[in-house]
């Protein structure tokens, strides 16, 4: 098939002729089956569950700055920080990379018009909705069970908690939106690759958001039968996880567990994969080792549902689960690893640009390193009997939830912005939030290691006085107020950026892979010919246009798609 | 190749009946191995709880026998029958190390409904008690 490049790199954005105009109204918007788009409205709803579990973080935060709790009583602040979990992890991580960024991204940087099924694409969408409506009731019920709606506490009848159902149809419809998500990407990588690029020309970010899709359709479903059997136990009295049933609460953990350690990889992975793409772009220098960090994500997928029963080591497990579940859990550490020494070989001798985005790939390294190895302990038997259930572990699980893959998805949108709204953002502003929000994010969670490790328990309302905790949680929670500065800031200057800011060029960060050959922001179709595919990671060929503010394709250099024009006028 | 004979109207890939004379051999064997591992008493043999993952991996085998044979897996993209099998791999380790856990731990429950076992623990405490206080080990703690 002949490939002509018909959308250069230096090609200005056409007013009026792009997926944001492309047509108007509300129903073109909430009916559309344009990728983007639907990566739009996943990106605001994700946003908007950000600021509400964020709200719900500082609540607890608040509580904790006195021994006695400041704000709430104990059966609210049980609601308080279930909602926080629930919230964050299934209606923010989970979706918020694959869906809102992966949504907009993936099509275009396969030069394809759209997802293998679009239809599917925006049925996924609107189950998201109704799942997270179900969820969010879930508050005015008053559940309270912890985001891991772990049994006995969700299916006592006799104690207080509501809204479990809600909340379990919700997370339920979730998780099918996931993998209809998961199973498009899929397909849309397998079927709809341009010629040219092969498995192992593809961007990286294509690469973790294909080893993210393989989980979430092998994974979900066990979530989604395990919250069906406790809903269906909770409703009929049915004896399944309830020991007073002849049930095993245990049996409900291995359940859950299968599914929401994978989770933790649906997770990072995607925020992986944009550090990749942000470590190699902003600093201008072929990604070093493409194929190790390709099936690092791959092993990472494979490893991920081998490991669960780490979290169960306290649970009753027996002894010969956890010392397999123990050993398995270094095996993870191995393509993790592979990944970070090859973003920073990648750096070695680059030419770095010091913009937001490059400052959140490099916070995500520094964070999930820290992440990583507290991992350790809490992977090695004899320490987490004395950490588990503690503000290490607290600490440990935001360092690589909240600190990497959240970081990851923030970074790449600062990454993807311009391409998303065609808008520049303020740097300065941006460089700014992002220390502010480095120094809040380790003033939070690095003291909350040694509240653990103090042996303060997680989820607890009160502590005591004389326990020698308070100074940690005033300084956690101060960093918490900290962070959410940063968060108000980041908004300030986006949507300042929407309403004022300067338009972007196709190419405002210097990247090879396929969405920065098209206008931003992109137009309906994306490219109204296949483009050329070339090594999404040489820069070599590009330099900085003045003009434009943008990078543009080297005169002296033959571009790939000039090359095969001619073929085929020969 | 069956995708070759599907687009000429013809009918798919005709699997040899020796070949599917032994595989449903096979699965009688292996489904004999199934009733023999479940009789076998593997603690017995200082090899712990190890029926469910021998059951599971005998499991698997047939699985991807019917799939890649009965199926016709072996004659399509090898990329399906590898999605296959691999899924049916996950499965079997989830079944087979939560039973395993599961079978694992049951000698360590205190058998009784849940309101009751604290009157056990506090019953066995206080005979523990009263052992320490005797030097006799009393029949209640048991």
């Amino acid at each position: 098939m002949t490939t002509i490049n018909t959308q250069p790199l230096d090609r200005p954005a056409i007013e009026g002729d792009n997926y944001l105009t492309h047509s108007r109204g509300f129903l073109s918007w909430i009916l559309t089956l344009d990728h983007k788009r639907i990566g739009v409205m996943y990106l605001v709803s994700v946003l908007a569950c950000f600021l509400l579990g964020g709200l719900f973080a500082l609540a607890v935060r608040t509580q904790l700055l006195v021994p006695d709790g400041l704000i709430m009583d104990q059966d609210q602040y049980n609601q308080a920080f279930t909602l926080h979990g629930g919230i964050m992890v299934f209606l923010v991580i989970i979706p918020g990379i694959p869906a809102a960024l992966g949504n907009f991204v993936l099509p275009i940087m396969l030069g394809a018009k759209d997802v293998a099924f679009p239809r599917l694409n925006l049925f996924s969408y609107w189950l998201w909705i109704v799942g997270a409506i179900f969820l969010v009731v879930s508050i005015f019920a008053g559940l309270d069970t912890g985001w891991t709606f772990y049994t006995p506490y969700s299916i006592d009848q006799n104690s207080a908690m509501g809204g479990v159902i809600p909340a379990v149809t919700g997370a339920f419809l979730l998780g099918f939106a996931s993998i209809f998500t998961g199973m498009n990407f899929i397909v849309t990588i397998h079927r709809l690759r341009p010629d040219g690029m092969t498995w192992f020309r593809m961007p990286l970010f294509l690469w973790s958001l294909y080893a993210t899709a393989v989980i979430q359709v092998l994974a979900t479903p066990v979530l989604g039968i395990t919250l069906a059997l406790l809903a269906v136990e909770r409703a009929f009295g049915i004896g399944i996880f309830n020991p007073a049933l002849g049930g095993d609460p245990v049996l409900f953990q291995h359940f859950f567990w299968f599914y929401s350690h994978p989770a933790v990889y649906i997770m990072i992975l995607p925020a992986m994969g944009v550090v990749s793409e942000l470590i190699a772009v902003h600093s201008h220098r072929h990604i070093f080792g493409y194929h190790f960090i390709a099936w690092s994500s791959i092993a990472i997928a494979i490893f991920s549902f081998l490991v669960w029963g780490h979290h169960m080591f306290t649970s009753g497990q027996s002894p010969l689960m956890n010392v397999i579940f123990s050993f398995i859990t270094f095996s993870v550490a191995i393509p993790s690893a592979v990944k970070v020494f090859n973003w920073l070989a990648t750096m070695y001798k680059g030419s770095i640009s010091w913009n937001t985005a490059m400052l959140y790939g490099m916070g995500f390294i520094f964070l999930f390193l820290i992440g990583g190895l507290t991992g350790l302990y809490l992977g090695t038997l004899a320490t987490d009997v004395y950490l588990h259930d503690t503000y290490f572990v607290v600490a440990h699980f935001h360092y690589t939830m909240m600190g990497s893959a959240l970081i990851g998805f923030i970074g790449g949108l600062h990454h993807w912005w311009p391409k998303i709204t065609g808008k520049m953002f303020n740097e300065n502003a941006g460089r700014i939030a992002f220390f502010l929000f480095l120094i809040g994010y380790n003033m939070t969670f690095f003291t909350q290691f040694m509240l653990g490790s103090h042996g303060m328990p997680r989820r607890y309302a009160t502590y005591p006085a004389d326990a020698g905790f308070q100074n940690y949680n005033i300084i956690s929670t101060i960093g918490s107020y900290l962070m959410a500065i940063s968060f108000f800031m980041m908004a300030g200057y986006f949507i300042a950026s929407i309403f004022g800011g300067k338009r972007a060029a196709a190419n405002p960060w210097g990247g090879r892979s396929l969405e920065w050959q098209c206008s931003s922001p992109p137009p309906h179709d994306n490219f109204s010919e296949q483009p050329a595919v070339g090594d999404c990671y040489d820069f070599s060929v590009l330099r900085w246009d003045e003009a434009t503010q943008g990078y543009v394709w080297r005169e002296d250099v033959e571009h790939p798609g000039h090359h095969t024009e001619e073929a085929a006028h020969a | 190749m069956s995708s070759k004979n599907h687009e000429h109207g013809a009918v798919g890939h005709i699997v040899p009946i020796k070949m599917l004379v032994g595989t449903c051999l096979a699965l009688l064997v292996l489904t004999a191995v199934t009733v023999w591992v479940a009789k076998l008493d593997f603690v017995e043999l200082r090899m712990h709880e190890m029926n469910i993952l021998v059951a599971m991996g005998v499991a698997v085998i047939k699985c991807t026998i019917v799939g890649m044979i009965f199926m016709h897996l072996r004659w399509d993209r090898s990329f399906i029958g590898f999605v296959f099998v691999g899924s049916i791999l996950f499965v079997a380790v989830f079944i087979g190390f939560a039973l395993l856990d599961t079978s694992e731990y049951q000698p360590s429950i205190i058998p009784g409904d849940t309101p009751t076992i604290q009157q056990k623990l506090d019953a066995l405490d206080t005979s523990m008690a009263a052992g320490a206080v005797s030097g006799d080990h009393g029949d209640a703690a048991h």
